[in-house]
């Protein structure tokens, strides 16, 4: 289960510059356990310390006006890159509600609608007229008065904060039916190797 | 209905469409293989098992250790180049076990990078459905499969219900006429394509490459081509198959046998684009024009000729007009998904055959597979790498990404035969120029950047 998200007031942090891509939202040094928690200290490392911890007071969330910031705005093909979902756990983990972009890396953008996090597309035109503070509002399709569009099977799994596994699962006796089908259609498929990695 | 060859596979792999997303279109669509790697692969296993799930059918789960183990010669099977990194190696292998997935483990004969070994074993194949939490599993499009990168989560359901939800993405049509110049490789191609279209031109796109520039390719520099389209925003790359990819797979261990080889061919020989199947985006380009690129950036869009010139960029230490040709680096690589195969590791060694590194220079060639530097091995391949001055190491992702451990030096400007060139990708503050294996070759043995025609300095 994910926390569902039906609206959110927050403060909106502007990142600079297209192509940001995972690397930078999470640098792969940072990715040091072997699970989803313990990430959002090298959430943007790069950037937002100087020398060890330090925080360096031009990044964006370092900032006094954006110190409380739970959502981001990034520019064009936001979370590019690695498919490292480390990225959106680190920004869940920070406290980062929903992600602004002109466009998302794919893969990205599926990582935040799993996690429960809402990725809005807006034309960068709209983007720059957003206040500080934003009101999203996921079922009515707004933030702050402006109208967003999204997928509806991701709106749903947001609102009701669903788990996608558990959902699919449902569809069991249909997977099962496939599958029973496909091994006729396709054997070559489902033919178990023996020997291998030797 | 005329149908591409994406379509094809996509109907072919339909369960259901869920009622409850009917609207949006989504649709439940099988998944033949899971592929995983010891770095985004132990956490979507663990966490699988922490749920109380199990892999619906563990036969067709397959996981290497590729991203962070040493490719020290001599490695020990615990040893990771990052530090810290071992308890991604152990906990995957514990992970491995317990759920019975097929495990690559380090000591294999066929551990390598995971784009590289699966369809070195066959195990990726024309018509199939392949996923891995690894951006780059697109490469592997390649063989006529459908193969795209996911994330951990995703992995997690793609092996607990043997399916995954998604909507059909658009898809473009990239078409190369004509033919490749004598030397100019698929890397030359792919960057000058994303350095045409930009580095979001691909537009999420589920992207069919073909034309004769393409049909010529072997299988090898397909997989280059296809490697590389997640950095220009695809959501997949694929190649129709052809005669040239049966001939490749024909007797790998995973590929069909007998009765099945027969079935599965004549099945494939169906997986091409209808001849009036429409395409939500088409480009054409003429493989005559493109010489040898490089990136000078830190996207991989930022890509030109290499006797061109670069645009400002601080991080690279470029003005806007600077030379490419010519520059000094420290650094070079000859290694991962997108170019350390065979292929790739004669072209430079062609090119290394009887001459030096220049000073200064650090030089670094990890094969993608154990295969592959076996088969390297045998062909004296190893010995021009090292009498050159290149390091020789045992597969795996190596200097491909830099997770902490040994890199160049801050500041170091490293030509490489890798697919990103993003800010430290490379390691803190090194800048990385991408191109083919024969120009980091020529440009080791130059001690600046230079074309694999005139590498002596
Ligand atoms: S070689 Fe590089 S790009 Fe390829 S899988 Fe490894 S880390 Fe990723």
């Amino acid at each position: 289960m994910n926390r569902p998200f039906t609206t959110h007031t927050g403060v909106a942090a502007p990142l600079r510059g297209d192509n940001i891509d995972t690397d930078q939202i999470i640098p792969s040094r940072e990715m040091k356990t072997v699970s989803k928690t313990g990430l959002s200290g090298g959430l943007f490392a790069g950037q937002r310390y100087t020398t060890g911890r330090t925080p360096n007071p031009d990044f964006v969330l370092n900032q006094p006006d954006y110190a409380n910031a739970t959502i981001l705005i990034g520019g064009r093909n936001f979370g590019c890159g690695s498919s490292r979902e480390h990225a959106v756990w680190a920004l869940k983990e920070y406290g980062i509600r929903a992600v602004i972009a002109p466009s998302f890396g794919e893969i990205f953008h599926g990582n935040l609608i799993s996690n429960g996090l809402l990725p809005i597309q807006l034309a960068s035109t709209v983007i720059d007229q957003l206040p500080r503070e934003v009101t999203i509002d996921l079922t009515a399709q707004t933030i702050s008065g402006q109208r967003f569009e999204i997928d509806a099977s991701a709106k749903r799994r947001l609102v009701e904060g669903l788990d996608a596994i558990a959902e699919t699962l449902q569809s069991r006796v249909e997977i099962e039916e496939f599958l029973e089908r496909d091994r006729i259609a396709r054997p070559w498929v489902y033919e178990r190797v023996k020997g291998c990695f030797t | 209905m005329a149908r591409t060859l994406f379509d094809k596979i996509w109907d072919a792999h339909r369960v259901s469409t869920p009622k409850s997303d009917e609207a949006s279109g989504e649709d439940l669509i099988a998944i033949d293989r899971v592929f995983l790697h010891e770095r985004t692969g132990s956490v979507a296993l663990e966490s699988l098992m922490a749920s109380g799930r199990e892999p619906i059918d563990p036969t067709r789960v397959f996981c290497t250790m590729d991203h962070i183990v040493s490719t020290d010669e001599g490695r020990g099977r615990n040893d990771a180049r990052t530090p810290g990194g071992e308890v991604f190696i152990t906990a995957t292998r514990a992970a491995a076990q317990k759920t019975g997935i097929n495990l690559i483990d380090v000591d294999s004969a066929d551990q390598g990078i995971v784009h590289v070994i699966s369809p070195e074993l066959g195990i990726a194949q024309p018509g199939l459905t392949l996923v891995c939490p690894d951006s780059h599993t697109c490469s592997q499009g390649a063989l006529g499969a459908a193969a795209w990168g996911i994330g951990s989560t995703d992995a997690e359901h793609a092996m607990a219900t043997g399916t995954l939800r998604l909507k059909r993405p658009p898809q473009m049509r990239i078409r190369v006429n004509g033919t490749l110049a004598d030397g100019i490789t698929a890397k030359d191609l792919i960057l000058h394509i994303i350095g045409t279209l930009g580095a979001d031109g691909a537009k999420r796109c589920a992207v069919e490459f073909c034309g004769e520039a393409v049909e010529a390719l072997g299988v090898e520099a397909r997989l280059t081509l296809c490697n590389m389209a997640v950095e220009f925003a695809a959501f997949t790359a694929i190649i129709a198959p052809d005669e040239t990819t049966f001939d490749y797979l024909e007797g790998r261990r995973f590929a069909p046998k007998a009765d099945d080889w027969d079935a599965a061919l004549a099945y494939w020989r169906t997986l091409i684009s209808d001849a009036d199947a429409t395409f939500d985006f088409e480009h054409v380009f003429d493989a005559k024009e493109i010489g040898h690129m490089i990136t000078w950036g830190t996207s991989p869009g930022q890509a030109g000729r290499l006797d061109g010139t670069a645009d400002a960029s601080d991080y690279m230490g470029l003005k806007a007009g600077e030379v490419i040709e010519g520059l000094p680096i420290g650094g070079a690589f000859i290694g991962s998904c997108t170019n350390a195969r065979i292929s790739d590791l004669r072209a430079a060694a062609k090119i290394l055959r009887g001459r030096k590194v220049a000073d200064g220079v650090t030089a670094i060639c990890v094969p993608g597979s154990m295969a592959v530097r076996r088969d390297a091995e045998a062909e004296g391949i190893d010995q021009i790498f090292r009498d050159a001055g290149f390091e020789w190491g045992e597969a795996g992702c190596a200097f491909c990404f830099y997770a902490g451990g040994r890199t160049f030096a801050p500041g170091t400007r490293v030509v490489s035969s890798t697919n990103r060139n993003f800010e430290g990708r490379q390691g803190p503050n090194v800048r990385t120029h991408l191109a083919s294996p024969a120009v980091v070759a020529a440009s080791a043995v130059a001690g600046k950047i230079a074309a694999p025609g005139n590498p002596s300095p």
